[in-house]
């Protein structure tokens, strides 16, 4: 049904249950914002996008209010300018100034919305106490004396992430955004996932800066310091210069990376390739033993190349663990394959390698710290930089990036596959494992549309999907008939869901994918701000195609793979293999 | 037991227990038990007799005599003197006041007394922990007439015809209200009556759950049989320890004498009431954070809509009302709408239970006609002023300051909306001027401050900034531009902010201004450039780059 | 009690938190909640611990750090301040040698304001644990002070 109503005496038409600040938006007006985001959190409360409306004695949050037939709307009343006004002037009077030191100058929405007020004085003195930084865990830092209040963050955290480790305290003046029983991050349960990172609108929670540690790698000339990229790198950070999103930029971050001083651009998305072949025999095995030895065997098997999904398991449902797959994250098996194959090919003795990852994730600055990771006799992985932080060093080392030319990544553990593009989007891993477990077990291609699986794409939360393995090779005959059945979740919300199936029975699924950041990857908490729904089905296309622009599209027919077991790995799952590519996690407390 | 011939009444409620009424009450009993008058003199514990300030209170019936100020001592010296001897001992009297003793032919409606209440009729008479004292007063009489000769409409239509409006301070039409969570279609709905009084200078409520529960009690039975609910709540403030004590024995007494519970009056109506203790928290009054609060969570009130009455309680239909709303109730439903309107105005029905304080010589909590001037609250109410008239604080910290120049306005809803001022919740606090306006003003924004939820923006930092402004009136050392700040403050609070609580200080501000300006500009140092302002002012390059 | 039973004995609905956090404090001799309760207390009710923080930081009758054994709580609101309220704090202050907001070094009182305690009659009015002490005069609030030092 639609509703008829007048905006700034402009007529609109638009669906009943529309906003008024959608309304707006329909006739060309832009109501301002601030604690509204997405469709993820609208408290109405930072009243900044106050209206007046005919008949209603006060100020109306137009994110929150409905349309109504007949409405008169003002946006530009006395009334209602001075109300946001004063909204913003007051979040300025107790905001430090340090703007131009900040790390998001610039690109701030409070900053932001005082420019376009017009607002260049406050009348109101600074009255709040100095609040320590918190940096106490290795992905986040949080400063709160930049907080706002705005709340996006305490919604992502309980309501998509389902984590709730960031809650208000306290209250009027004193509130702030608490973290739990304890004043550090670091002392709670947080996945360190850095959602809250990705929707601050404001200088208060980013991720743990490492360009300046990378940079003094970079100028070490003892060191050799290789760089991965994760899958969804290449589709976000054009978005840091200023491309719309959707627009993958391969060839011109090598290109940047090659300029800055890196001595080999690899790509995670070669290990990528490797998490399948392990990851797949893996299930395969799993498989086996439950239908033909008729053992025990944990099932179904969920992924793990999401460390915010591994840490939520580990912190809230430990019990399943023995669910999840051995396999270290394709950062992890990059980090230990550098430090071990690749060392030993090139003749560089580890110590003096340096991994560096592009990752568009705050939780892998926490995995790559992890006892877990030290199988090559190293720290696998020395430096984690979010596509963000990459950002900002191309701005810094004066790269005109979107001139750049394309240039294409080193060999050998350069070379990946359409398989380990999609790594960058939910239902990605589960689609090209598929892809090469079909291929392995029927000997032929998966006979669908461009090879997608077309039920487990998209942004519906829990997803679902089944295949039934007909005319069998030799060696996977006990698989004749069989249905597999798999599940795809993204966001912790969804995860969830479908831990608590497994945890119940209620489940019958074979393989679940988790990504723990709402969109997979492409969604996470390190990529370009801000990633709306819209965001991340543009960077998905553009995964997608990038994807479907490649030669070789699965993960068994990258050469390089091939290569590196006939010489190095011998057999998916072999002695090597377990030494470097897998590990085993263990249930965490809140002390941990 | 035979009928007693001397009846001692003790009140025993908020303000008489900290001047030691309890004490006065055991002496009391064990100086007759001693007398060997036990069988002859009862000691009856009571609520409120209203007045205040005038130390633990003791009425010996039928005499009519009140003691004032009794302390242990005297208590026994009254047993001697008094009971046993038949002297009163003038010297402890209450004096200057007419007193509320409950005697059916007191008429005077000018005087603290009965004849005329429709709220506190019961309150300093009866014992409010003896049910049958209750009942005996015309008790239940309205639930049972309810329940057996009335429909839940006809229940409606009546309060709506009584033109009752919430005491709670917005004045909004309780039939009304009712009639909006009635036709909601739901397997639950919820009756909640707000005794979350925090209104400062505001005590009525707690005086009449202490005095006379069981009338909150049928109040909410009715709603709940009025709009379908089953299921009752009230929401204490957990400082109200003996509120909370009183209503309890008397839930406990009504569900023993059927009057709560399944099936009541065989009219197969159940309802059930329980209790819920808040934890400090003034939005808390507010309907929405009150339910959140009932919920177990923060206190911070909700967006609307969805309105209670469609989705309150646990996401269920939910009507809630004031503890004096609910108490005129059963009254209105015994005696009908046309009764109810002989009281008050012709804007605002029936009686107002005010608590008069400050600068006062009698403070305490009366009940009169809708419609009574500042001036006769002051003059026939309050024993005329302590020192000499500065301001008077209507309804609360959030009402409004009145000047003399408003001393002969009638006050009801209506026709104190009419000269730009709210009624509220029944709070006059009374000043002289031994207080400046500026002190005060900074008391009322430091109460505001203090309580603001934080949720919204405006309010959280805005009642900061308007308490800061406040703070340097108060020490004279303000800028030129602080009175502009704080009016614009207070006045786009009162378009702009989320709930009730941020609109508020625009009330006292602006009133404050409007009748004393210049006192208020005295707090203003002229030297003083605003750059002198600790970064503020400051040009705002850095945000401008 | 353990913060177990005393959980069983409200129900482990989230709308008995209030109550719970009322108890568990009152069992405290600090007058303050626990940080160990505060998690216990989650892990039971299947509440994130942030949450119950979060709620329990609003009100002031809760509290997250540790009080004196009796709180003394002075009215601040406008009915008291205007009967002398600041006088009230000051007497308090000096007899018991603490500022607003602090805890005696013996850690018997906690002094703090409150907003209006609905004892206006008897205005300027204090509590200290669950009784209202009002009419207060600078000589009555240290006698008070005093009777409670006694019967310690």
């Amino acid at each position: 049904m639609s509703v008829n109503l007048t905006i700034n005496n402009l007529p609109a038409t638009v669906e009943a249950d529309t906003t008024v600040l959608a309304a707006a938006a329909t006739v060309g007006i832009k109501i301002p914002t601030l604690c509204h985001f997405n469709n993820i959190s609208s408290p109405g409360s930072c009243r900044v996008c106050l209206v007046e409306i005919e008949g209603m004695r006060t100020l109306q949050p137009a994110c929150v209010t409905t349309v109504s037939e007949g409405m008169m709307v003002k946006t530009t009343s006395k009334a209602a300018r001075d109300a946001r006004r004063l909204s913003v002037e007051l979040l300025l009077a107790n905001h430090p100034w340090d703007c131009n030191a900040c790390v998001r100058n610039n690109e701030c929405e409070l900053q932001d919305l005082a420019k376009e007020m017009g607002i260049t004085e406050v009348r109101f003195p600074y009255e709040k106490d100095e609040i320590p930084i918190d940096d106490s865990t290795p992905a986040l830092v949080r400063d709160m004396n930049k907080c706002i209040l705005c709340r996006r963050c305490v919604s992502v955290c309980q309501d998509v992430q389902g984590v709730s480790t960031l809650a208000a305290k306290d209250r009027g003046f004193d509130t702030v955004i608490g973290t739990g029983a304890s004043d550090s991050l670091g002392e709670e349960v947080c996945v360190q996932c850095g959602q809250c990172s990705a929707v601050c609108p404001v200088g208060a929670i980013y991720e743990k800066d490492s360009i300046e540690a990378v940079w003094a790698e970079l100028d070490n000339p003892k060191k050799h310091v290789v760089v991965q990229t994760a899958p969804a790198i290449r589709a976000a950070l054009g978005e840091c210069f200023g491309l719309e999103p959707g627009h993958c930029v391969t060839g011109k971050m090598v290109t940047a990376l090659r300029m800055m001083g890196f001595d080999k651009v690899f790509d995670t998305n070669f290990s990528a390739d490797l998490t399948i072949i392990e990851e797949g025999h893996e299930l395969l095995g799993r498989l086996k033993t439950a239908l033909v030895d008729k053992g025990e065997v944990n099932l179904p098997m969920f992924t793990s190349c999401s460390p915010g999904w591994i840490n939520f398991m580990e912190y809230f449902y430990p019990q399943l663990l023995p669910n999840l797959s051995t396999c270290k994250s394709p950062q992890q098996m990059f980090g230990a394959m550098a430090k071990s194959y690749y060392a030993e090919l090139e003749g560089i003795a580890p110590e003096d390698i340096t991994v560096v990852s592009i990752m568009p994730c705050t939780a892998k600055k926490y995995e790559c710290t992890r006892d877990e990771m030290y199988d090559s006799g190293y720290q696998d992985v020395d430096y984690v930089l979010t596509t963000r932080e990459l950002g900002r060093m191309i701005s810094e080392a004066g790269v005109d990036f979107l001139n750049l030319p394309d240039s294409e990544q080193d060999s050998p553990m350069g070379m990946s596959t359409g398989a380990a593009d999609i790594f960058a989007n939910t239902g990605g891993v589960m689609e090209a494992a598929i892809r090469t477990v079909y291929e392995v077990v029927t000997g032929r291609e998966l006979p669908m549309e461009k090879l997608h699986i077309a039920p487990v794409m998209g942004l519906k939360g829990l997803k679902e999907a089944s295949l039934t393995f007909e005319d069998c090779v030799d060696d996977w005959k006990f698989l004749e008939g069989v249905t597999a059945n798999v599940c795809v979740a993204h966001g912790l919300k969804n995860a969830r869901k479908a831990c608590d199936m497994v945890a119940s029975g209620e489940a019958n699924y074979h393989f679940i994918e988790v990504m723990c950041c709402p969109g997979g990857c492409i969604g996470g908490g390190g990529q370009p701000r801000f990633t709306t729904d819209e965001v991340r089905e543009a960077r998905i296309k553009a995964i997608y195609a990038e994807d479907e622009g490649r030669k070789i599209r699965k993960s068994h027919e990258n050469p390089a793979i091939t290569q590196i077991y006939e010489t190095f790995l011998k057999k998916p799952l072999g002695e090597k293999s377990h030494k470097l590519l897998h590990t085993h996690y263990h249930a965490k407390k809140i002390d941990d | 037991m035979e009928k007693p011939r001397i009846t001692v009444m003790v009140p025993i409620d908020a303000n008489t227990v900290p001047s030691g009424a309890r004490e006065v009450k055991n002496a009391l009993s064990v100086a007759i038990g001693r007398a060997n008058l036990s069988n002859e003199i009862k000691v009856i514990e009571t609520g409120s007799f209203g007045p205040t300030g005038v130390g633990a209170l003791v009425a010996i019936q039928p005499d009519g005599v009140v003691y004032c100020n009794m302390t242990v001592d005297k208590a026994q010296e009254i047993v001697e003197e008094h009971l046993l001897k038949g002297r009163v001992c003038a010297r402890y009297m209450l004096p200057g006041r007419q007193v509320i003793l409950p005697t059916a032919d007191n008429v005077d409606a000018r005087t603290l007394q009965h004849t005329g209440r429709i709220v506190l009729d019961n309150c300093g008479r009866i014992d409010p922990e003896n049910i049958e004292e209750y009942i005996a007063n015309d008790g239940y009489e309205a639930l049972g007439k309810a329940l057996t000769a009335m429909s839940p409409g006809e229940v409606i239509t009546e309060i709506t015809e009584s033109e009752l409006k919430g005491r709670g301070g917005a004045g909004f039409p309780t039939g009304q209200k009712w009639s909006f969570c009635a036709p909601v279609v739901a397997d639950q709905k919820y009756v909640i009556c707000n005794a979350d009084e925090g209104e400062p200078g505001t005590f009525k409520d707690r005086l009449i759950l202490e005095g006379d529960p069981h009338k909150i009690i049928e109040g909410m039975a009715l709603c709940g049989y009025a709009i379908g609910a089953t299921i009752g709540y009230v929401y204490v403030r957990g400082e109200y320890a003996l509120s909370i004590e009183r209503l309890e024995k008397a839930i406990a007494a009504a569900e023993s004498h059927g009057l709560l519970g399944k099936n009541i009056f065989n009219s197969g109506f159940d309802f059930e009431i329980k209790i819920k203790i808040g934890a400090g928290a003034y939005i808390c009054g507010e309907e929405t954070a009150l339910i959140e609060s009932m919920e177990g969570k923060r206190g911070c009130p909700r967006l609307k809509p969805p309105f209670p009455a469609q989705k309150g309680f646990k996401g269920k239909p939910t009507n809630v009302n004031n503890v004096e709303t609910l108490a005129n109730i059963p009254a209105i439903i015994r005696n009908g709408a046309a009764w109810f309107k002989n009281f008050g105005t012709s804007s605002t029905a029936g009686t107002k239970v005010y608590t008069i304080l400050g600068h006062i010589n009698h403070p305490g909590l009366i009940e009169v006609p809708a419609g009574v001037t500042l001036r006769e609250i002051i003059e026939d109410y309050g024993g005329g002023m302590k020192g000499k008239f500065h301001f008077a604080q209507l309804g609360g910290t959030a009402g409004d300051i009145l000047g003399e120049e408003m001393m002969d306005v009638p006050m009801d809803y209506d026709l104190m909306e009419k000269v730009g001022h709210v009624l509220g919740s029944g709070a006059i606090l009374i000043v002289n001027e031994s207080i400046n306006i500026n002190d005060f003003l900074h008391s009322c924004m430091r109460f505001f401050s203090h309580e603001s939820c934080g949720n919204c923006n405006p309010c959280r930092n805005g009642m900061h900034a308007a308490l800061d402004i406040t703070k340097r009136l108060k020490s004279g050392v303000a800028y030129p531009d602080d009175i502009n700040a704080l009016e614009e403050v207070v006045m786009i609070l009162h378009s702009s902010a989320f709930c009730p609580l941020g609109q508020s200080p625009a009330g006292p501000v602006t009133s404050a201004l409007r009748y004393f300006r210049e006192e208020i500009e005295r707090g203003v140092n002229r030297e003083l450039n605003k750059h002198d302002m600790p970064r503020s002012n400051r040009k705002m390059e850095a945000i401008n780059v | 009690m353990t913060v177990s039973e005393i959980i069983k004995k409200h129900g482990n609905e989230r709308e008995n938190l209030l109550a719970i956090l009322h108890q568990i404090q009152a069992g405290n001799d600090d007058n303050s909640l626990h940080k160990d309760q505060l998690q216990q207390l989650a892990e039971i009710m299947d509440i994130p611990v942030a949450d119950i923080v979060s709620t329990a930081s609003f009100y002031t009758m809760f509290s997250l750090k540790p009080r004196g054994k009796h709180i003394i709580r002075l009215c601040e609101s406008p009915p008291c301040y205007i009967m002398g309220e600041e006088n009230i704090l000051t007497a308090l202050e000096n007899c018991l040698k603490i500022k607003l907001g602090e805890t005696t070094a013996d850690k018997m009182f906690t002094l703090e304001t409150t907003s209006c305690l609905g004892a206006c009659g008897v205005a300027p009015v204090m509590m200290i644990d669950d009784t209202v002490y009002g009419e207060l005069t600078e000589e009555k609030t240290v006698a008070v002070i005093k009777s409670i030092v006694d019967k310690e």
